[in-house]
């Protein structure tokens, strides 16, 4: 498989603190790579690097060229407008025409269960429903690439199941997901691979059937005995 | 020569010294004026809203775009832009009127236009007074809007000059109160408009500068009910423009039906 995007002994800091510490990553294409580690180890700034967002203090960040990403973040900021609005902006910004971004919005929100919901205002939907227009927003973009930054952490249980459905479907289509969660059986059942961080330190990288069966570096072995208990 | 109505009001409010009923008389002289449709009066309503209404076109046009920009660029001395814009907040009216005034007349920079002691010369100075207050409340606006969702835009592909429209457009309704603040700015001061327009009788003459004429005169009620009115004209504009946000913000406001062409794809954008 090829390399879509790649980190070479990456360092991110914020002022004094150290966001991430000499990482070395690589993502397939195809591949669905979880991040987990708890809050503050650094999973948002790997995606943010990844995504373009941040800039390294030390280390390359390689990103293959043409492979168009998108990313759909913790909490998404819808505009004061229509969902329909919402997505076609998205498009718009990179270059659609306006007439055509509407189209190709109405089909992304088609796309996740929301084509009724066009013309509502977007802050007046629910927080899941809000979650799914990002979720057009980003598919709508065509990207080889979909970063999430804890895409479901804040949604109520039906909500959840919906965009782990959709994650799932995008990724059956053959777009590389990379997301960070804290739902260990969300990991499971949706990654192939396993990367855990503490302290912006990458700590394990394992296919997922091995990070969850296979032995592990002392550190991830007991942060996923106290994600399980 | 005064209208009759205005002399009316004018002659009621003389006379009357004693402070406790100042204010009643105030009132009653208020409501005389307003009632009686006095076309001196009105004329004088009508030009310190025309003159206020001008200057904050200009000064919001220019200041929401500056604010905007202001508010996601990041340069070298940007700290050192932002603390004497906000220094330029506290710009006295009156030092606002003399660099004006000297700007105007007529060995000035812009003596050519001929604009002194005229309409255009008010609205300028009330435009430079109120471009701080409106480009300083707008970069706040859109600052904090930038730190707390812009980085979704620039995932999206927005470049700064584009993440400030969308929040100015997103923040509209927000910076309604920003108009609000900039009239109220405008039509409340005294100072610029009197040394650049003279206050001049059916010609330069507005509200606070009758105000100011009034008080030296001794006819405090006048001057009170004038204040009234004034208070009034105010008061009203904010009920219009709150309904005006009530109403729009019940609508689902979609973005308008065609945005100009896309911007291109910067090239070596941050974001592929």
């Amino acid at each position: 498989m090829t390399s879509l995007l790649s980190l070479d002994a990456v360092s991110v800091r914020y002022g004094r603190l150290r966001a991430l510490d000499d990482c070395t990553l690589s993502v397939a294409s195809g591949e669905r790579l979880a991040l987990v580690g708890s809050n503050g180890s650094g999973k948002s700034t790997l995606l943010r690097t990844l995504h373009g967002l941040v800039e390294p203090a030390a280390g390359t960040v390689r990103l293959d060229a043409g492979a168009r990403q998108a990313m759909l973040f913790q909490r998404p900021y819808m505009l004061r407008a229509s969902a329909l609005n919402n997505v076609a902006l998205g498009l718009w910004l990179k270059g659609t025409p306006w007439r055509t971004a509407k189209v190709d919005a109405l089909r992304a929100l088609e796309r996740v269960g929301l084509a009724r919901q066009a013309g509502r205002n977007a802050k007046a939907l629910s927080s899941g429903q809000q979650q799914r227009v990002a979720l057009a927003r980003a598919w709508a973009l065509r990207p080889q690439v979909l970063l999430l930054d804890e895409p479901t952490s804040s949604l109520d249980p039906a909500a959840k199941r919906d965009v782990e459905q959709l994650m799932a479907e995008f990724a059956g289509a053959g777009m590389t997901l990379v997301f960070s969660s804290h739902n260990l059986g969300q990991v499971k059942r949706l990654a192939s691979r396993v990367v855990y961080l503490e302290q912006g330190r990458l700590i394990a990288d394992l296919p997922v059937g091995a990070f969850f069966g296979g032995p592990l570096p002392a550190a991830a072995a007991s942060f996923l005995k106290g994600e399980l208990v | 020569m005064r209208h009759p109505a205005f002399s009316d009001a004018l002659r009621y409010s003389r006379g009357k010294t004693h402070a406790m009923n100042t204010f009643s008389d105030s009132a009653v002289t208020a409501f005389s004026l307003i009632t009686s449709l006095d076309p001196r009066f009105a004329a004088i309503v009508g030009r310190s809203l025309a003159v206020s209404a001008a200057a904050c076109v200009i000064a919001c046009g220019a200041g929401l775009l500056l604010g905007a920009w202001l508010g996601v660029a990041r340069f070298r001395g940007r700290g050192a832009v932002l603390a004497l814009l906000n220094t330029a907040l506290a710009l006295p009216s009156v030092v606002v009127g003399l660099v004006v005034y000297l700007l105007l007349s007529r060995s000035g920079p812009l003596g050519f236009l001929g604009w002194l002691f005229s309409f255009q010369a008010m609205v300028l100075a009330q435009s430079v007074l109120v471009l701080p207050v409106v480009t300083a409340l707008v970069r706040q606006t859109i600052d904090d809007a930038d730190r707390s969702h812009g980085e979704q835009f620039r995932s999206l592909g927005a470049n700064a000059f584009l993440r400030s429209l969308i929040l100015l457009w997103d923040e509209r309704y927000a910076l309604l109160t920003v108009l609000i603040a900039a009239f109220g700015r405008a039509i409340s001061e005294v100072g610029a408009v009197m040394i650049v327009g003279g206050n001049i009788e059916g010609f330069t003459r507005v509200m606070t500068t009758s105000i100011a004429l009034e008080t030296s005169k001794g006819d405090l009620p006048l001057a009170l009910a004038l204040g009234i009115v004034l208070l009034g004209v105010v008061l009203l504009l904010n009920l219009l423009i709150a309904l005006l946000r009530r109403w729009r913000e019940r609508l689902d406001d979609p973005l308008p039906d065609v945005l100009p062409v896309p911007p291109a794809r910067a090239a070596g954008s941050a974001v592929p």
